[in-house]
C-alpha cells in the first residue's frame, strides 16, 4: 500500500490549527458507494479495537483509510497501527435539526505529549446552506470541557465547512466544532472515526524539511479570534507540543518558552 | 418589554477593543440566532455597541491565573453582556 506522509510544514500546520483538510482525496468510486454503505450502517466495534480488526480487508471503511493521502496523513499523526476508539455516521436531515453547541468531543483531555485524531469524511459535496461542520481553528489546546463553550455562537476566523465530495478532515481531539443547521433540501452525510495512537507520536512524518523556517512560521500563526495576549500563550503551548513531537527540548519560537524557564543556578 | 441580549468577546479587557467573538439571544422571538450563523461581527468594538443603544450590564472580572496554570488557555477572557429592551 502506497502512503503519502505529511511534511514537517504540514504537521506544524496541524499543530497550530488543530486540523488538516484533504480536499477531494477519496475517489468517486468510493464516494459513490458511501451513501448506501453509511445508510446501512457500519458495525460498531469495542473501544480501542486495532484498525485492522475494526475494519476488515476490503470493507468500505478499510478502503477509506487506505486511500494513500488518508493513510499517509494518519500514519504521520498517530503512527502505524492505531486503534479505533469509536466511529459514527452523522446525518443532517434537509431543513431539519438545530445547530450543535460549540463543543470538543469526549471529556476535557489535557495530554500535552499525545493526542487522538478524528477523521471526518464527507462523501458528497457540502455547500454553504447544508450546514457543514463549524470548526474553530487553533482552539484544540484550550482547556475546556465538552459543550461548556456552547455560549459562543461565532468567532472571527471560524470555518463553516464547504467542500467537494470525497473530502477528509483530520482533527485534533480538542478542536472546538459543531454540526450546523442544514438549511438545504439535501441530506448531509459525514462519517467520523476516532483514532488512538499506540506508539509515541514522535517524528512519524517525512522529516526532510524539519529545519525549514516555514515550520516555525506555521507554529507561530495567530487566528483572528485570539485575544493577542492569549495568542502568545497558544504559541508557547504549541512549542511544548512540538518539542514533544520532535524530541527536541530546545525548540522555541521567538524565545517565548526559553525566556520564562531561564533560572541560572537553580535546580528544579 | 422583552430583553434582547448581545454578548461580545473583545481582544483585551478594554471596552473599546476589537470584537473577536459574538453571540446574541432574542427574547422577543423575532430572530433565532444560533451557532455558526455569521462570519462578520455586528460591531467592530464594544463601544460601537454602546453607540448603537446597547446597555452594558455585565463585564468579565480580571482574575489572576491559578498558580501552576499561568500558561493554560481556556475560555475567552473578555466577555461583555449588553441588553436592549423592546
Amino acid at each position: 500500500m502506497r502512503t503519502t506522509l505529511l511534511t514537517s510544514v504540514e504537521v506544524a500546520r496541524f499543530v497550530a490549527a488543530g486540523y488538516l483538510r484533504l480536499d477531494a482525496v477519496v475517489p468517486d468510486e468510493l464516494n459513490d458507494q458511501a451513501v448506501d454503505v453509511l445508510e446501512a450502517g457500519i458495525p460498531a466495534v469495542p473501544y480501542g479495537t486495532p484498525l485492522k480488526e475494526a475494519f476488515p480487508e476490503g470493507s468500505f471503511a478499510r478502503r477509506l483509510v487506505e486511500v494513500p493521502e488518508v493513510a499517509g496523513a494518519l500514519r504521520s499523526l498517530v503512527g502505524p497501527d492505531p486503534t479505533v476508539d469509536h466511529h459514527a455516521v452523522h446525518v443532517r436531515e434537509p431543513r431539519g435539526g438545530e445547530a450543535q453547541p460549540l463543543h470538543a468531543d469526549a471529556i476535557i483531555d489535557t495530554r500535552t505529549d499525545a493526542f487522538d485524531v478524528q477523521l471526518m469524511y464527507y462523501p458528497r459535496e457540502v455547500t454553504a446552506d447544508m450546514g457543514g461542520t463549524l470548526v474553530v481553528p487553533g482552539s484544540h489546546l484550550r482547556r475546556t470541557n465538552e459543550s461548556d463553550t456552547g455560549r459562543y455562537q461565532n468567532l472571527r476566523g471560524q470555518t463553516r465547512l464547504t467542500c467537494p465530495a470525497g473530502t477528509v478532515m483530520l482533527l485534533h481531539h480538542g478542536i472546538w466544532h459543531g454540526g450546523r443547521r442544514n438549511d438545504s433540501d439535501q441530506r448531509r452525510y459525514m462519517f467520523k472515526i476516532r483514532f488512538n495512537p499506540t506508539v509515541p507520536q514522535v517524528l512519524l512524518w517525512d522529516t526532510a524539511d524539519l529545519a525549514d523556517p516555514a515550520v516555525a512560521a506555521e507554529l507561530n500563526r495567530r487566528f483572528p479570534w485570539y485575544e493577542p495576549a492569549t495568542g502568545r500563550l497558544e504559541v508557547h503551548n504549541r512549542v511544548l507540543l512540538w518539542r514533544a513531537m520532535t524530541a527536541d527540548p530546545a525548540f522555541d519560537i521567538d524565545y517565548w518558552t526559553t525566556r520564562v524557564n531561564n533560572r541560572p543556578g537553580r535546580v528544579a | 418589554m422583552k430583553q434582547q441580549v448581545l454578548v461580545l468577546y473583545l481582544a483585551t479587557s478594554a471596552l473599546d477593543a476589537p470584537v473577536v467573538g459574538w453571540s446574541s439571544y432574542d427574547g422577543t422571538g423575532r430572530t433565532h440566532p444560533t451557532a455558526g450563523d455569521g462570519d462578520e461581527p455586528p460591531y467592530e468594538t464594544g463601544v460601537d455597541a454602546l453607540r448603537d443603544g446597547w446597555r452594558l450590564f455585565q463585564a468579565s472580572q480580571l482574575i489572576p491565573p491559578y498558580p501552576g496554570s499561568e500558561y493554560d488557555t481556556s475560555f475567552l477572557k473578555h466577555e461583555f453582556f449588553f441588553e436592549k429592551l423592546s
